[in-house]
């Protein structure tokens, strides 16, 4: 039996469904030059973007995987998935715009039209395309844009492609190249200079269809002094086949702006989740990346900080939760061109049920940077003797007066907290839980509460009967 | 009428008959015998490796403390078969000589939680609070207490408040302090002892386990017992704690046969 329908079997991965929707547009299963001609007819892009996307192609199948990233060589077959699939048209701004059945599938998410109320605005994207995005008027009125990156694209041309593949350009990564080859959906965020957006924008990734590649591309823009807080959530269908998501998030922090960006990760564990996240921090701007991933087959991600101006400030939380089937390669990245600039990494991370959690890390201090600061922790919990954690720092500094800290810690479940714990009369599974939910709790009381809640409920679920 | 009363005596009792216990193979009790009823304050002392704190963790049900015969009956139940939260729930309470530090879990949540489990149902939140913001102020413990994390970077002398606290929050039906006094200063020891004053009456049972006789000066003993090698020496009132006080465990110690361990007869 796979882990992925065991973990539905076991009632533990609630989005687990999967709807039969009416398909607006389909390429053909495989990588080819012709998907990327049918995708840019599709959307009616300019010649420079389907130029980007044949290059993009081109360095996708000429390119490696890099030397340090274990797996992942032979267990994706890229000629077995579909590149473009879409149930929808294109973006409602209103939500009884958006196709009954797809809106009985976010209804069925917990994702409703109500939920808006509270956020700033709301995004929803089923497999290609997105199905809905809208911003709060309020903030329409200030100047903020908020829509799915195809309509940035066409929109906001120039501020788009002012800012689009600076951050990560396709020779990046192998990655990186293939999202730049079949992008689609995401979000375009531009928050214009001292507009503070206090309330979250939120956006939820769905992926529907079987053997599928989900390639959003998200492309933030904080202009000088603002402020905003993007927020975003993920689920798929349980299948015995494999799913890609490999997404391209670029964020441009710029003068004294601030960023928060989260993430709450729970694909499902048929998904390879590889992604690349950038954000470039100009003059005393500030980024912190929120980063939970709960979810997956294999996580390869870790959110970078690259200090551009001086006075940046940047942080990453990473919560990761191995359980059975999924092994999450997470961590961090704080690169500094830049003087004066701090950077702290905490990570947290838990395995259970034979998972493994990996923290991948670098810290490289550029010549020009000189005078910066650079904490790192990372805190592992094992739960069993089956589950595996690692930890990979890499350290390269080559500037003055920098100051590099970093500190691992690997721990259990301790007997003695849990026989504490039960002489209050607390029960074992529920001693358990509190105990791993301390240790996460640094981390998630920086979330918003709906979030930490959901966290703790997965966490909690994951928890069931892995400490013997 | 005879049975009745019997159960009726049962479920007043703590009893702990013929009870041997070993650590990784080391026989640690030795055949220990001893009954506590509602009401009444016992105090365990003797010198240390007497198996003291071994006794307390054994009555809570640690599972490093393998129990190889004897039996600890609550009430007349078997608590043997019970795991500790089992034990907590039906009205057992030990505080703790270390009480150790649980990061990341708040006070305030796990003491719900707790109160919650022993009473087996969910406690109405504002009765709650309220009872906690009495007994906290009975002890002087400060308000942002709650918010910290389950004694992680408490004092010494916080710790053993906090088990107080817990003790007269849980209202158990027998309670065993293992050392509540060891590492105190005078003014926490007085604190602490008001705490267990407060609680004694018909309805606790307490069993205070401590090497010097300092802590019985603010609570008055009924019995006195001494431990020696794993087993209860002597036995007698109040005057028995000032008697070692004067003269030290050795006239004691000296007159105890040394006893062959199980296994070893």
């Amino acid at each position: 039996m796979s882990t992925a329908s065991d973990q539905l079997l076991r009632g533990q991965y609630k989005e687990g469904f999967h709807d039969d929707l009416k398909i607006v547009h389909k390429v053909p299963k495989g990588l080819s030059h012709d998907v990327v001609d049918y995708m840019c007819d599709v959307k009616d892009e300019p010649r420079w973007m389907r130029d980007f996307r044949h290059r993009s192609l081109d360095l996708f199948l000429k390119q490696g995987l890099p030397a340090w990233l274990p797996g992942l060589r032979d267990e994706i077959d890229y000629n077995e998935m579909t590149y473009y699939v879409s149930p929808v048209e294109k973006s409602a701004r209103r939500w009884e715009d958006v196709p009954a059945e797809i809106r009985r599938t976010y209804d069925k998410l917990g994702i409703a039209k109500e939920e808006q109320k509270l956020l700033g605005g709301l995004g929803a994207q089923i497999d290609s395309e997105m199905a809905y995005h809208n911003i709060q008027e309020t903030l329409a009125k200030q100047g903020v844009v908020f829509l799915s990156c195809d309509d940035g694209l066409r929109q906001y041309p120039e501020i788009f492609r002012e800012h689009f593949s600076k951050a990560i350009p396709p020779e990046d990564n192998k990655f990186a190249a293939l999202n730049s080859a079949f992008w689609s959906g995401g979000s375009f965020v531009y928050i214009p200079k001292g507009v503070k957006c206090d309330i979250p924008l939120s956006v939820y990734f769905r992926i529907n269809a079987e053997q599928f590649g989900q390639f959003e591309r998200t492309l933030i823009v904080v202009d000088d002094g603002a402020f905003c807080h993007y927020v975003e959530g993920c689920s798929a269908p349980v299948y015995t086949t494999n799913s890609l998501h490999s997404a391209v998030v670029e964020i441009f922090v710029k003068d004294r702006a601030r960023c928060r960006y989260t993430t709450i990760q729970n694909w499902s564990t048929d998904v390879y989740n590889l992604v690349t996240k950038r954000a470039f921090l100009y003059k005393s701007a500030v980024m912190e990346w929120v980063d939970g991933n709960l979810g997956s087959k294999r996580t390869v991600k870790y959110p970078s900080c690259y200090f551009m101006g001086e006075g940046g400030h940047g942080e990453v939380l990473s919560l990761a939760s191995a359980d059975k089937g999924m092994w999450q390669d997470a961590g961090a990245k704080m690169v500094f061109y830049a003087p004066n600039c701090t950077g702290r990494i905490n990570s947290k991370s838990i395995s259970g049920h034979g998972g493994r959690a990996s923290y991948r890390g670098l810290v490289q201090v550029n010549p020009p940077a000189g005078n910066c600061r650079v904490q790192v922790n990372c805190d592992a919990l094992i739960l069993d003797e089956r589950s595996r954690t690692d930890t990979y720092p890499t350290m390269e500094v080559d500037g003055d007066l920098a100051t590099v800290e970093h500190e691992a810690s690997v721990s259990n479940v301790s007997e003695e907290q849990l026989f504490y714990l039960m002489s209050r009369g607390v029960k074992k599974e529920d001693a358990v839980s509190m105990i791993v939910n301390g240790f996460i709790e640094p981390i998630v009381k920086e979330l918003p509460m709906e979030f930490a809640v959901e966290i703790n409920r997965l966490i909690n679920l994951q928890m069931e009967g892995s400490v013997g | 009428m005879e049975v009745e009363e019997n159960l009726q005596m049962m479920a007043d009792k703590f009893e702990i008959i013929g009870l041997h216990v070993r650590i990784e193979e080391r026989e640690i009790l030795k055949g220990l015998d001893l009954t506590i009823s509602k009401g009444e304050v016992h105090a365990l002392m003797g010198p240390n490796g007497s198996g003291k704190s071994t006794l307390a963790n054994a009555l809570m049900g640690n599972a490093k403390y393998e129990v190889t015969a004897g039996k600890i009956l609550m009430k007349g139940e078997n608590m043997l078969e019970m795991t500790p939260d089992e034990r907590a729930r039906k009205g057992l309470f030990l505080a703790f000589q270390y009480p150790c530090e649980v990061p990341g879990v708040r006070m305030s949540n796990f003491l719900r939680l707790a109160c919650n489990a022993r009473a087996g149902r969910e406690l109405e939140v504002m009765d709650f609070y309220s009872k906690l913001e009495e007994k906290m102020k009975f002890l002087e413990i400060d308000e942002a207490f709650m918010k910290r994390y389950l004694n992680e970077g408490f004092s010494g002398g916080e710790k053993k408040r906090n088990e107080i606290l817990q003790m007269m929050m849980l209202q158990p039906e027998f309670a065993i302090m293992d050392e509540t006094d060891s590492g105190l200063d005078i003014d926490a020891l007085k604190i602490v002892s008001r705490g267990v004053n407060e609680l004694r009456g018909p309805d606790l049972g307490i069993l205070i386990i401590t090497h010097y006789e300092r802590i019985l000066r603010y609570i008055n003993p009924d019995f006195v017992h001494i431990m020696v090698d794993g087993r209860i020496a002597k036995s007698g009132g109040p005057d028995l704690a000032a008697h070692l006080e004067e003269h030290g465990y050795d006239w004691i110690v000296k007159d105890v046969e040394p006893v062959a361990a199980k296994g070893e007869k």
